[in-house]
């Protein structure tokens, strides 16, 4: 390794000092283009068009008025944080939920029988989130597969209303996100030694201690990642809100849709939007600033 | 606790269960849409009246099954060329910005590499209203000033493939950096001692290094597009994608042949799966 540093540096010196460095420029250029036209320009005109309004004369000038209109109508800023407020707490809860499974297939099953498993994990995600929030509609509806088997088997008399409620939006946004937990997760806890937790056991510490001091400590980094990617997905989703969600679960995202889409003031929309954009990077940002880690991690 | 310790019955018992548990929360949704496809009703949910396959191959104006409704075929025409135009598009770019970032110096690396970090952060609504918003303001520069209307710049086909593209490439950027961080350089520095240019060291010893990852992160482009419904919605003109299209039936107009169409997809996603799966395992072996 050494010896291939080595020679990489000879051959980064022996390289005349001002050549016209040809890769490099058939590299950056492609890279260029896709950044600047497709990320930093749209999102500067996110942030100038938030920044503008029509006067009578239809002329675009510099105003306020969109981040007023947020503060000023209640339903907007109260959507806001509820869809922050719900987008951590299902963060928190698909933790919850997949940290056990992602235990239990690198850690207690053999290699062999997890890869099974580790397949089924992964078709929903490849099968797409409008399909999966479509079958949840289909099985949590009035006459849905989950009432008609209740009422067959007499636990219930009626049917549960449990369609377009906020209960049948979260199980939507958990299924959809959750599995982007278990992902990152299973990844860290593989590379956990095992003698570990077995010299943990030898000492006498019970599963509840080794859980605290060793595991948890250990998967933090796939814990972050997995956080992240779920938050953002949540608090940028869009169809199990509109689909699974009732009236009352409005959705942040609903209301930039309705912003351009039905009442195409887009200025107000590009406001909305960029909100959500400072919300969601400032609430990634912090997570990485406590854990300590780089947002290329995440990715990985 | 793990493979090596031993436990008690009723903690494995309770821990079985909870795995069980969950994996079933798992298909249940994919399972039930299946079964639904096939059942002799007009309606999306249950009562089971038998089975039919009505929902596929029916062509009556009371049952329009999938293979007989013009409009779902194009949907997915439409779906499958966008997805194949975005995941090649995502595959060149997103391997340039890989070999980029993980081979070569220059200024401003840092700042780059954050940006075409950035869509993995980024909620595909923001992508798809900025990209609407920017496009629609180059659209009306080039019309006052020019007095041509590019389709490009509306909400169209293109739109949405630039639009899916652009986090697409940070997917693929990814997945083919993950490997070539395992690439031996002195393979590439041979090449050039015995006098190959740069280009051609990448062309033919870095590349096919990297086929499988590229092969790869090609799918999953793929995938990622075929599914898309966050950034679409707001890039989509006269010809909808098939998950928009569903959409708006799932909103409006709900039939039998959604459960079809959805069918269909856990289907081909299924057996991909398993290929996938059984090739890997024989290459284990």
């Amino acid at each position: 390794m050494s010896q291939n540093a080595k020679l990489q540096n000879t051959l980064q010196t022996t390289k005349p000092k001002n050549s016209f460095n040809v890769t490099l420029y058939l590299l950056i250029i492609p890279v260029l283009l896709w950044l600047v036209l497709l990320i930093v320009l749209p999102h500067l005109d996110l942030l100038v068009s938030s920044f503008e309004i029509e006067n009578d004369d239809g002329e675009m000038v510099f105003s306020l008025a969109n981040y007023i209109a947020f503060f000023k109508e209640e339903i907007y800023w109260l959507t806001f944080v509820k869809t922050a407020a719900y987008a951590i707490g299902v963060t928190a809860l698909a933790f919850i939920i997949t940290f056990p499974v992602a235990f239990y297939l690198t850690k207690v099953i053999s290699k062999k029988n997890a890869a099974f498993f580790i397949l089924l994990l992964l078709i929903p995600l490849w099968v797409g989130e409008l399909v999966t929030v479509y079958g949840w509609m289909v099985l949590l509806g009035d006459h849905g597969i989950i009432n008609h088997f209740l009422m067959a088997i007499g636990i219930v008399d009626e049917p549960i209303n449990m369609l377009y409620t906020d209960f049948s939006m979260i199980i939507g946004l958990l299924y959809m996100s959750m599995l982007f937990m278990v992902v990152p997760v299973m990844s860290t806890l593989e590379s956990l030694d095992d003698s570990l937790i077995e010299a943990a056991s030898d000492l006498g510490a019970s599963k509840w201690t080794i859980f605290r001091t060793i595991i948890i400590p250990y998967s933090m980094p796939g814990i972050v990642s997995g956080a992240i990617i779920v938050f953002m997905l949540v608090i940028g989703d869009y169809l199990a809100p509109n689909i699974l969600g009732g009236k009352s679960s409005l959705w942040f995202t609903e209301q930039i849709y309705n912003k351009f889409l039905t009442t195409f003031n887009w200025n107000e929309g590009a406001a909305f939007g960029f909100l959500l954009l400072m919300l969601s990077s400032g609430i990634i940002w912090l997570a990485l600033k406590f854990s300590g880690q780089k947002l290329d991690r995440v990715g990985s | 606790m793990i493979r090596s310790l031993p436990n008690t019955t009723a903690y494995t018992i309770t821990y079985r269960i909870y795995v069980g548990l969950f994996f079933l929360f798992l298909v249940i949704p994919l399972i039930a849409i299946s079964v639904l496809a096939f059942n002799d009703s007009n309606y999306i949910a249950l009562p089971w009246n038998g089975f039919t396959l009505d929902w596929f191959f029916s062509a009556t104006d009371e049952r329009e099954g999938l293979f007989a409704d013009s409009n779902l075929l194009e949907s997915i025409n439409t779906s499958l060329t966008t997805a194949l135009i975005v995941a090649t598009m995502s595959t060149v770019i997103g391997t340039i910005a890989a070999l980029l970032f993980e081979e070569e110096q220059f200024r401003l690396k840092g700042l780059l590499y954050f940006l075409a970090l950035t869509p993995l952060v980024i909620p595909g609504v923001i992508l798809g209203i900025s990209i609407l918003l920017s496009s629609t303001y180059a659209g009306n520069l080039i019309e006052k000033n020019f007095g041509v209307d590019i389709e490009l710049f509306r909400p169209s086909y293109w739109l949405v493939i630039f639009g899916q593209f652009s986090f697409g490439a940070t997917y693929v950027m990814l997945l083919v950096a993950a490997r070539l961080k395992k690439f031996d350089r002195s393979l590439e520095e041979a090449a050039l001692s015995l006098k190959a240019t740069r280009v051609q060291a990448i062309w033919y010893i870095t590349i096919p290094f990297l086929r499988p990852a590229i092969i790869g992160a090609f799918i999953v482009a793929f995938l990622l597009s075929f599914s898309n419904i966050n950034t679409t919605i707001f890039l989509v003109g006269s010809d909808p994608t098939l998950p928009i299209d569903l959409y708006s039936r799932i909103r409006f107009s709900s039939t039998p042949v959604l459960n079809a169409i959805s069918f269909l997809i856990v289907l081909i996603i299924t057996l991909f799966a398993l290929v996938n799966f059984f090739i890997k395992r024989k290459s284990d072996d």
